[in-house]
């Protein structure tokens, strides 16, 4: 097994690749322009999300099994992104037809 | 006999409060009964002579503070009683004739009623708050009756006038009770004790007199507070003669007189009683030159009253309250009559007061002008047969040996000219309108309390006379006249007579003009304009403060400094960037959870 060299790795490091795609996500929703790319930016951040819960779930035995809890909750939110995908999409859809762009510099309606 | 007094005060009281209350529509039992109720209380006036007693109820008590209600009889109060009483009487009487065709008649008789009860009240008091409240009363019956014809913006201006001005003197007063409350610590007039005055700095217990005399300054129209007086002749005339010359007018020096008694005469620091004595010299000098100019009979005794005011307040000042009061009985005598005399001249000329448009008024009238001579004899002191002659010359008497004494002189002179100019004037040559053509005698309701008032301004002086009436009598045994002060009176009463004589027999309109006597001195203008920049400048001040300190700076600043704040945050959060929005919820997500993570 080429792999068997390799070590286990652990509850911490795990949580840090969490750590990493959530800021990652969080800095892609915050500098970038193109509003899918946000879009991405945000399911990056679901998918940290649900990596944690996860390790969490794997990492945390009771009676020596691990809790299966939390992979549970993972399959309804990734359902639920799914569903928020779909929703999602269709309001960029119309946010294009209605103003031609998708770029979220040109959309200031909001502006005090 | 305990309880009379009592009596003095009700009566009047039952009397205006019944008027008030329920008689307003039937004019006729309002007079009658009006008159009846003063009529009693002179009877009571009468029976009291003589007598000494006080007695209180006690109104308020707290502790150690306590106000009473009660009266104080001796010499003073029932000698005040009987003039009050008296000439209120007289008066009511003239008031059915004069008043008989008027609309308001009930209203009329009403505030007359009213104010023989605050009158009263004054002369009764036993304490200062007791005659301070009365004071305020009797300011309010004048207000009313100075305005009786308030449709004419005249009248109503006038009462107003009398009104504020005499605010003024009364907030001195005010303060000066207090003042002397803190002093003797009593108001009560039979407890205070002269010697407590002694006692502070004569600075402190000169100036708390001095504010009791500004109460006497604004009620008797002393300067600069005198401006009232004249205006106030809008009122009915008996009015006039009843507050304006004989009573209420008069209750400043009655107050003075009974503080001074209270205190001890000898106990009022020299210099209070000097200003005193000053004002009120200068008082009845000006009052004396305006009256020279005036063309209004009532104007020209009005202003007579003032200098007649200024007599007393002179010799109050001179530190012989007997003699202000001896003076004040016999001139409210021979003034009440002036003014009734005035009232029947105006009532038979139409309502004419303009002594030009009047003329030969003697004959037409004979009974009205003999009653006037009367009176105008006893005002320019006719020796020995009249009464103001015996009150003038102890006024001189008590100035003897002060510049004061000269200014008397004068002013005594000057009475005796511009009362000979009004009676020349009015009453002999040739009638000069068609209103005093017409002329008739007035009926008998209205002479005879003119041959009454007549009588009296000749033998109040005499000391029987005095005596009986419980006068205040300066003339004591040991008392001494220099014979300068007669001289000095009959000879300014011959120049004064010879000087009217001369100037006005036979003329039709007046050969002197001097516009400074005629405008009073200016001062009503004078006062006009000070009162206008004074008022301006408050309210410029309270303006600034109200535009811009309130305005501009507490609420404004306010809304300003929000919406300030407001601006940064809009231009530097607010703007409209995703980008931008996603950032502060992500730092905000961030502080949140470092703060409930990590703070603790």
């Amino acid at each position: 097994m080429p792999f068997d060299s390799l070590p286990t790795p652990s509850l911490n490091e795990y949580l840090m690749i969490s750590g990493l795609l959530f800021a990652i996500g969080l800095a892609g929703v915050i500098i970038r322009r193109n509003i899918i790319v946000i879009f991405m930016c945000l399911e990056m951040m679901l998918a940290a999300a649900s990596l944690t819960l996860v390790a969490f779930s794997r990492f945390n035995t009771v009676d020596g099994l691990p809790d299966y809890d939390g992979q549970m909750l993972v399959f309804f939110v990734i359902t639920v992104a799914a569903a928020e995908v779909a929703v999602g999409l269709a309001i960029i859809v119309s946010l294009y037809r209605a103003r031609q762009t998708i770029h979220t510099d040109e959309l200031t309606t909001l502006k005090g | 006999m305990e309880n009379l007094p009592w009596f003095l005060l009700l009566i009047p009281f039952a009397s205006a409060a019944i008027i008030q209350l329920g008689l307003k529509r039937n004019a006729m039992a309002s007079s009658l009964l009006s008159t009846a109720s003063v009529f009693i209380t002179l009877i009571i006036a009468f029976l009291l002579l003589g007598k000494d007693s006080a007695s209180s109820l006690t109104w308020i008590e707290a502790g150690n503070f306590k106000l009473e209600i009660g009266y104080q009889l001796d010499q003073l109060a029932t000698g005040m009683m009987i003039v009050v009483t008296g000439i209120g009487f007289l008066v009511h009487v003239f008031s059915l004739g004069y008043m008989n065709d008027d609309e308001a008649k009930a209203r009329y008789f009403g505030c007359l009623s009213l104010f023989m009860f605050s009158m009263t009240g004054i002369v009764l008091a036993s304490n200062f708050a007791m005659m301070f409240i009365f004071w305020e009363l009797v300011g309010l019956s004048s207000y009313l009756l100075i305005g009786h014809w308030y449709q004419k913006d005249s009248a109503a201006d006038a009462a107003k006038k009398a009104f504020l001005v005499n605010r003024i003197g009364d907030f001195g007063f005010m303060i000066g009770i207090l003042m002397l409350w803190g002093i003797t610590g009593t108001i009560v007039f039979a407890d205070m004790d002269g010697a407590s005055l002694g006692t502070v700095c004569s600075c402190l217990a000169g100036t708390a007199i001095l504010l009791v005399f500004c109460g006497a300054v604004g009620k008797s129209a002393q300067l600069p507070l005198h401006v009232w007086l004249p205006d106030a002749m809008e009122g009915p005339t008996p009015v006039s003669a009843l507050i304006h010359a004989a009573t209420m007018v008069a209750a400043g020096v009655y107050m003075m007189a009974r503080l001074y008694i209270s205190v001890g005469a000898d106990m009022i620091p020299t210099w209070s009683a000097d200003t005193i004595a000053w004002v009120g010299g200068i008082t009845s000098l000006a009052a004396a030159l305006m009256a020279t100019q005036q063309s209004d009979i009532k104007k020209i005794l009005a202003y007579s009253t003032l200098s007649q005011l200024g007599y007393m307040v002179m010799a109050v000042g001179l530190v012989e309250p007997d003699t202000g009061m001896f003076h004040l009985y016999t001139h409210a005598w021979f003034k009440a009559l002036l003014f009734l005399g005035s009232a029947c001249v105006i009532f038979a000329c139409h309502h004419e007061q303009n002594i030009w448009k009047m003329g030969g008024l003697l004959k037409k009238m004979p009974l009205t002008g003999g009653t006037f001579a009367a009176g105008y004899a006893a005002l320019i002191a006719v020796p020995y047969v009249t009464a103001g002659f015996y009150s003038k010359e102890e006024i001189l008497t008590a100035a003897h040996g002060s510049p004061l004494f000269w200014v008397a002189a004068f002013v005594a002179f000057l009475t005796t000219f511009y009362m000979t100019r009004l009676f020349v004037v009015a009453f002999l040559g040739k009638s000069r309108s068609e209103n005093a053509d017409h002329a008739k005698e007035v009926g008998p309701i209205m002479f005879v309390p003119l041959i009454v008032l007549a009588a009296l301004a000749i033998a109040a002086g005499f000391k029987p006379v005095a005596e009986l009436l419980n006068a205040q009598d300066p003339r004591v045994e040991g008392r001494e006249h220099p014979p300068i002060a007669l001289i000095v009176s009959i000879v300014s009463l011959v120049l004064g007579l010879a000087a009217g004589f001369i100037l006005y027999k036979g003329k039709t309109s007046d050969p002197l003009s001097i516009p400074l006597f005629r405008n009073k001195f200016y001062l009503d203008e004078i006062y006009q304009k000070l009162v206008t920049i004074f008022q301006d400048a408050v309210a410029a001040i309270v303006h600034f403060f109200d535009e811009f300190i309130i305005g501009g700076l507490l609420v404004g600043g306010a809304t300003r400094s929000a919406q300030g704040v407001g601006n940064i945050f809009r231009n530097f959060a607010q703007n409209g960037k995703l980008s931008g929005y996603a950032y502060l919820m992500g730092l905000g997500a961030v502080l949140v959870i470092y703060f409930t993570v990590f703070a603790n």
